[in-house]
């Protein structure tokens, strides 16, 4: 297997560089829609919910509509993004026959994946501390969390992208792993009203543990458990991490 | 020694062998073309010397370095002008040139002037803040060039250049690949396009089918596979049985192509004058390398 360099960080440059300047086109994406959704399900549904493991439902979910947009918005950009960029506008071609090789620009597009999960958590955090939604001090660490998990599931999309035969496969994706997850990984509502059989799906699906993560953190509130989620997460971001290396190389220089 | 060393190169798609044990040197200095019909595996070779596709078979050799162990470094030498439009649609026309001058780790000072200057040098100056899908066919191919160039390359591999291009840009182009050959840039061309073979190229090799059928100056092509000059004569309602045994009694080198016969490797003139009394419409004239180009290739339409 080949590794990537520190070239990659030419594909992330270009990536932002292209970020900064359309940023206001996909701004209702990662900026509007997680804002208005932690209102309207916080504040509107909220006010059926009552009270959720000891507190108002608004502060169950932010941490929940962190980890659920931290997850999108990495694998937006490497399963659409990334597709779009190799198969439509041919930009691997042009930029393969530069210095960097495929692995410098996997690399370089699941770093920025995981570079927009970031910005993402980011503007969730400031909105939710300007409503005086995060008690604990400890939420100042869910930005490592955001990028850790960005890069996971920026690396699990980038395995599918060396598999997809079309563009269109990415429906298959969206509806059958990323909308189940999101409902399994207790973001919303707790796992523990789901049958068993349904609670040990839920703990193996890739969200589970930024989730928890990220409600610990947000709360204030650890157990030991919290270093299991940890390493599962660094595990399996590494583990899609050098399969999407090979897997890459495979499709694109065969 | 050889700036480009191919030996052997195979390249199989599942059941068709796009490029088949294809051996070739490409010498410093020189311009190089690569002629041959849609599916000849030209593109395909190209992609293989440019580390974008792996060789099935083979080995590919720049400067002495082996390319499988060095792509990067190799890579770091060619400029390359692709066939298909891969410019960066979501950055400004600067931005490309800048962009991909990150890419060959070119400081940022450095690479805005050498943008600036590849802008002008393609007269694409007053472009520099457009949007890509704001530029015309002909100034997307002017600045795919001026893109090749921004790393001064010592090699530079072009696939179709001048496809599509009006007569204007076209001439455009080729003085200024004259210019870079002068300054001693070494090129490869791929062109279907046999003006432009016969213009640019020092050597040319025709390809078909994945393989070299022939490799020579344009000149030496053409004096090997038709001469210097040919005989075509008209074939009229019922002359074509005439025209054959005649040609075939004076055991000449002759080709029926359609509508038209032609004779090879003979003194044009004479035998223009040789066969006057015969009232047949013919004509001598200066053989080129499309002569050539189909006698190898066949006119069958390649798909």
């Amino acid at each position: 297997m080949r590794l990537p360099s520190w070239r990659f960080i030419r594909m992330w440059q270009r990536n932002r560089d292209v970020f900064l300047r359309l940023w206001r086109s996909i701004a209702p994406g990662f900026i509007f829609e997680p804002i208005i959704l932690l209102l309207a399900l916080g504040l509107g549904f909220g006010a059926f919910m009552g009270v959720i493991d000891g507190q108002d439902y608004i502060y169950f979910i932010v941490p929940g509509v962190i980890a659920s947009y931290v997850m999108t918005s990495a694998t937006f950009e490497c399963t659409y993004g990334a597709f779009f960029r190799m198969e439509y506008r041919r930009t691997y071609d042009s930029i393969l026959a530069t210095p960097l090789n495929i692995e410098d620009v996997v690399a370089g597009e699941i770093f920025w994946g995981a570079t927009r999960s970031l910005v993402t958590a980011t503007i969730i955090l400031v909105v939710a501390a300007l409503f005086q939604l995060l008690p604990s001090p400890w939420v100042l660490l869910v930005p490592v969390v955001a990028v850790l998990e960005g890069v996971m599931f920026a690396s699990i999309g980038m395995v599918f992208v060396s598999l997809a035969p079309s563009i269109y496969s990415f429906n298959y994706y969206f509806t059958l792993f990323i909308a189940p997850i999101t409902f399994f990984s207790g973001a919303f509502f707790p796992l523990d009203s789901f049958p068993e059989a349904v609670q040990v799906v839920s703990s193996i699906v890739p969200l589970t543990p930024a989730v928890e993560l990220i409600r610990a953190l947000v709360q204030g509130e650890f157990h030991p458990g919290l270093l299991l989620s940890l390493a599962y997460i660094v595990l399996l971001a590494g583990l899609f991490f050098f399969i999407s290396m090979v897997a890459m190389r495979r499709r694109v220089i065969d | 020694m050889a700036v480009i060393k191919v030996q052997k190169l195979t390249k199989n798609f599942k059941d068709l062998v796009a490029v088949d044990k294809v051996s070739l040197e490409i010498e410093e200095g020189e311009c190089f073309g690569l002629l041959g019909p849609n599916g000849a595996g030209k593109t395909t070779l190209v992609h293989m010397i440019t580390a974008v596709s792996l060789p099935t078979d083979g080995d590919i050799w720049v400067l002495g370095k082996d390319l499988r162990k060095y792509p990067r470094q190799i890579k770091a030498m060619f400029g390359v002008v692709p066939q298909i439009d891969n410019l960066d649609s979501e950055l400004t026309v600067l931005q490309n040139l800048t962009t991909f001058a990150r890419y060959f780790d070119i400081a940022k000072d450095e690479a805005r002037r050498r943008s600036m200057a590849a802008l002008n040098l393609f007269r694409l100056e007053g472009k520099s803040g457009s949007r890509i899908k704001e530029l015309s066919g002909g100034m997307k191919r002017r600045l795919l060039l001026a893109r090749g160039l921004i790393n001064n390359p010592r090699v530079l591999i072009l696939d179709e250049p001048t496809i599509g291009l009006d007569p204007q840009s076209k001439y455009l182009v080729w003085q200024k690949l004259r210019e870079l050959k002068g300054q001693g840039v070494t090129q490869l061309l791929c062109t279907q396009n046999m003006d432009e073979a016969a213009v640019l190229c020092d050597r040319v090799a025709i390809m078909h089918r994945g393989r070299v059928l022939a490799l020579d100056s344009p000149k030496g092509l053409v004096e090997r596979y038709v001469g210097p000059k040919l005989l075509e004569i008209e074939v009229g309602a019922d002359q074509r049985d005439s025209i054959n045994q005649e040609l075939q009694s004076r055991g000449l080198d002759f080709e029926d192509a359609a509508g038209t016969i032609q004779v090879f490797h003979c003194d044009a003139d004479r035998l223009a004058q040789e066969l006057e009394g015969l009232s047949w419409n013919l004509w001598p004239r200066l053989a080129t390398l499309e002569d050539v180009f189909f006698r190898l290739t066949g006119r069958a339409l390649v798909e």
